[in-house]
């Protein structure tokens, strides 16, 4: 390739760059800057300091989050298989049905729980008119958790199917041909070569159950704050930003160590398996 | 592929009953005569003529259309352009930074990203003396940014599929550079381009939490204008207006599909 | 023009971050040649054609096409058309429209465009395909279409890179048979790059072996073949014995531990040098009237003939004949003056060893990691 011309090539990503710079990277530090700063613009760590009254809606968060990742992961593994392997007409079909949920507003879905869930709910009502119940469901962390697995249970099961649809079938006969069960071969053959989309699916469930705002108002009733409740909180209702700006930070720098971890713990086992 | 056995069958049918659920009871009480959003009274479409006498929700619909549209044309333009220029770079620490820097707004948590955005925007409002700087822009801008990620993640891959060799042969025949490009290297990638288009477009529509930190009174969207009014008891004409929506992305899914699988038979009746 | 002569490379340099893929290469093209850039993968052929293409601004030297200095003019302003190596035809537009791509970037009419069109179907015998899905035809069919897209904007030289690389065998022989014919009936220059020596043997008027971003020999194929300038030449273009020896006097040498006639000259006397003895050119005779004795180590048939390699004083030669010799016997061997030819010693000599290692399968092996 010509030097000129592929320089010139490369401008075409300049507004891109400048955009990311200006909307992306410049952001991020005002996050910083607020963070450290109080709202006369003067440096503190106040905020920093301030954050060890919020530890338990952050561990809150934490364990709701991974609690929701997991019951995704239970729920999404089996169904992306059994998608996977039925006919070539049924998984578009299905592949329709998991992802029309994910294009409802959030909002509403959510509401909607609310509205099945409550005590003198849609659910309650049925079941009190066959004599049982009322059971006491909304207001409760098995409900927030519920909203979380509902809401983000489609992004664990796509990326998932999506890798089985990638892996060669003919593993699998190879695997039984050699004498693998059913069991060995989940384990030993599906698993190890779905692990790509079982990470993505855990990072595109974790990232929003971590930092949702809207779930735990609508189903915990306000009695389980998580972090996303209380950044909305100070930028929407106290409007002190900088404390947010010092969550957020906290937040961002939390999801970025579990990633990492994840990515740790992925790689790890890869190279596990590679040497085995 | 094999037939599903029975136990997958139910398998499936459980889960798709517990991702339906909740929007099937939306459309049933859409049609509810009664002032209730969880019982079930008698057969009306009152709310339905409700919501369409609402004229702030349909100022917020006519917005959520026009900042969809806008941001998410913008966001295509950039990222594909911005996909070809990346694509051109050698691997190294420049491609890799901005490549990076080009994940971030899928990768942080969106309450981050919003409120990111609005410290800047507030920032520089402050700083210019504009009182109430929240409002389109800010909201095109916030829309712009966590899109293009999504059209770079579909056009990359169109790149990477696409033979080097077609632009060079497109210049041998006598094509400028730029030329070349319009008319051999980006039919090869319109699906892509296509694609990124169709989500920037989706996500526009459906953003709440990014936009709820960026927008202010004087411009509200569809999501925004749900949450103000789930804040409070929801009338059941919210129900209608979700039972509408579901309709609309139902059909346009089916439309896709349909359209998707002619251009599959066209390309394969061609190969035979 | 001068002397017929339509591309001439001056002192061209390429080099890719710190490697240099061409020093200082130097050649000229006459019009209306067949020429046939050859060599291993990485000896800079591919390079040359990009520089001459105007996809590649060499580092320094110049590229002069009919009397003119064209170093920075952009390729779509150049006389010149490609032949990509996987065709590169146009995916989203048909056969027709894959041909007249060029024409309407000139702006024709369409009454000549469509005209133009048949034509080059017709030259490529594809008829009646102009509505033809480029995916829906075959590997050789795509080839046709790419070689009538190319001849359809009327170059004054055309450069193949490659081209009948992904055929098989058979397509292949046909092709370079079409696509000379072609070149004769359309009086173009053809500047063809190929890694496989038969095919530029069988096709060229002129042969440039290249190796390491330099050229090793240019000439006519007899001449390449049987006059190799130096070990590298001699290994890569056909089998080759190449052995270290020495010239007594103009038209004498020796080696393998014998003195033989030969037809050079010009050399110091007691000069070092290589001898090349191709297997073909060596008889097998009676051992008392043999010049060289060895013992049969192996016999390979193939075909025409026996492929059988003789150990002559611990240096296994390769000799193809017709007679069979059995294993273990010692033979006798006579070589005729004009067999053996001398080359001045170089960087390639000793490179290449005798043929004890030699096997069908490890040759074939070498192949295939070359294509890659």
């Amino acid at each position: 390739m010509n030097k000129k011309q592929a320089f010139k090539q490369k401008l075409c990503a300049s507004p891109h760059i400048v955009w990311s710079a200006i909307f992306v990277v410049v952001p991020l530090i005002m996050v910083l800057y607020y963070a450290i700063t109080d709202r006369t613009g003067a440096f503190t760590t106040d905020n920093i300091t301030r954050l060890s009254d919020y530890v338990t809606p952050f561990l809150r968060s934490l364990w709701f989050g991974i609690v929701a990742t997991i019951i995704c992961l239970i729920i999404a593994y089996p169904l992306a298989y059994i998608i996977a392997h039925s006919k070539a007409k049924v998984q578009s079909t299905m592949v329709i049905l998991v992802m029309i949920p994910m294009w409802m507003n959030f909002l509403l879905r959510t509401y909607a729980w609310m509205t099945l869930l409550e005590d003198s709910g849609v659910i309650n009502t049925i079941l009190g008119k066959i004599g049982i119940g009322p059971f006491h469901m909304i207001n409760t962390s098995g409900a927030v958790i519920l909203g979380m697995v509902y809401n983000f249970l489609p992004y664990m099961i796509l990326p998932i199917y999506t890798v089985m649809t990638k892996m060669d079938k003919n593993l699998v006969e190879a695997a039984h041909d050699l004498g693998a069960n059913k069991f060995r071969v989940i384990k030993d053959v599906v698993f190890p070569l779905t692990r790509s989309g079982v990470i993505s699916g855990i990072t595109m469930v974790f990232v929003p159950s971590v930092s949702t705002f809207y779930i735990s108002q609508k189903l915990g009733g306000g009695s389980f704050a998580l972090i996303g409740d209380i950044i909305e909180m100070q930028f929407q209702v106290s409007n002190n930003f900088n404390f947010g700006a010092a969550l957020s930070l906290v937040l961002m720098i939390l999801i970025l160590i579990c990633m990492a971890v994840m990515n740790r713990f992925g790689d790890a086992e890869k190279a596990g398996g590679v040497g085995v | 592929m094999t037939k599903m056995k029975l136990p997958s069958k139910l398998y499936v049918a459980i889960v798709l009953l517990f991702l339906y659920l909740p929007i099937f009871m939306l459309i049933v009480l859409s049609f509810n005569s009664a002032n209730s959003t969880s019982v079930m009274q008698g057969f009306s479409i009152k709310w339905y003529i409700e919501l369409f006498r609402d004229e702030a929700t349909l100022t917020a619909l006519y917005n959520t259309l026009l900042l969809a549209v806008t941001s998410s044309i913008t966001a295509t333009a950039i990222g594909t352009l911005a996909s070809v220029g990346i694509f051109k770079m050698k691997k190294g620490v420049v491609k890799s930074s901005i490549m990076s820097v080009t994940n971030i707004p899928m990768m942080n948590p969106e309450i981050v990203t919003g409120v990111s955005m609005m410290l800047l925007f507030v920032f520089i409002g402050s700083f210019l003396g504009i009182n109430g700087v929240l409002g389109f822009w800010t909201l095109f801008i916030a829309h712009v940014t966590f899109c293009i990620p999504y059209v770079i993640l579909n056009v990359m891959p169109k790149l990477r599929q696409t033979d080097a060799h077609l632009a060079e042969a497109a210049q041998d025949l006598g094509c400028t550079p730029a030329k070349a490009f319009i008319k051999v290297v980006l039919p090869s990638i319109l699906p892509g381009v296509i694609a990124g288009l169709i989500m920037s477009f989706t996500l526009s529509l459906d953003d709440f939490i990014i936009s709820y930190f960026v927008s202010g009174p004087k411009f509200q969207t569809l999501p925004i204008r749900i949450f103000s009014m789930t804040k409070k008891r929801v009338t059941p004409d919210m129900y209608a207006l979700s039972a509408i929506m579901f309709v609309v992305i139902l059909v346009l899914l089916i439309l896709v599909n349909v359209f998707q699988k002619n251009d599959e038979d066209k390309k394969g009746g061609a190969r035979r | 023009m001068k002397n017929n002569v339509i591309i001439d490379l001056k002192n061209i340099s390429v080099s890719f971050k710190d490697t240099k893929v061409l020093e200082n290469l130097s050649m000229y093209i006459r019009d209306k040649e067949f020429i046939t850039l050859l060599g291993p993968s990485g000896c800079g052929k591919t390079t040359t054609l990009r520089v001459i293409a105007g996809f590649l601004e060499p580092d320094s030297g110049e590229v002069i096409f009919e009397d003119k200095v064209i170093n920075g003019v952009p390729p779509h302003k150049r006389q010149v058309n490609t032949i990509f190596q996987r065709y590169a035809l146009f995916p989203h537009l048909n056969v027709y429209e894959n041909i007249a791509f060029g024409l309407r970037v000139k702006k024709m009419k369409e009454a000549e465009i469509k005209e133009i069109v048949t034509e080059m179907l017709e030259l490529v015998n594809l008829k009646g395909f102009e509505r033809r899905n480029i995916n829906a035809l075959s590997g050789g069919q795509q080839q046709r279409i790419a070689i009538a897209r190319a001849l359809a904007v009327k170059p004054r030289v055309l450069l193949l890179d490659e081209p009948l690389g992904a055929l098989d065998l058979k397509l292949r022989k046909d092709m370079q048979v079409e696509l000379k014919n072609i070149q004769q009936r359309l009086g173009i220059t053809f500047i063809y790059v190929t890694h496989d020596q038969e095919e530029a043997l069988s096709m060229s008027d002129t042969v440039v072996v290249m190796d390491g971003g330099e050229i090793q020999q240019i000439g006519r194929p007899e001449d390449v073949y049987n006059e190799p300038k130096n070990a590298f030449v001699a290994d890569f273009i056909g089998e080759s014995n190449i052995l270290d020896g020495k010239m007594l006097e103009d038209y004498k040498c020796s080696f393998s531990g014998a003195t033989f006639q030969c037809l050079d000259k010009g050399f110091a006397s007691g000069e070092q040098v290589d001898v090349v003895v191709r297997p073909e050119d060596v008889d097998i005779v009676s051992l008392d009237k043999a010049m060289l004795t060895g013992t049969v180590t192996s016999v390979t048939f193939k075909g025409v003939h026996f492929e059988i390699i003789v150990d002559i004083g611990g240096f296994k030669w390769m000799i193809q004949t017709t007679d069979y010799e059995p294993v273990g016997k010692e033979i006798g061997l006579f070589i005729e003056p004009d067999a053996i030819h001398i080359m001045k010693k170089s960087k390639y000599s000793g490179l290449y060893g005798d043929y004890s290692s030699f096997s069908d399968e490890l040759e074939h092996l070498s192949d295939i990691v070359e294509e890659e």
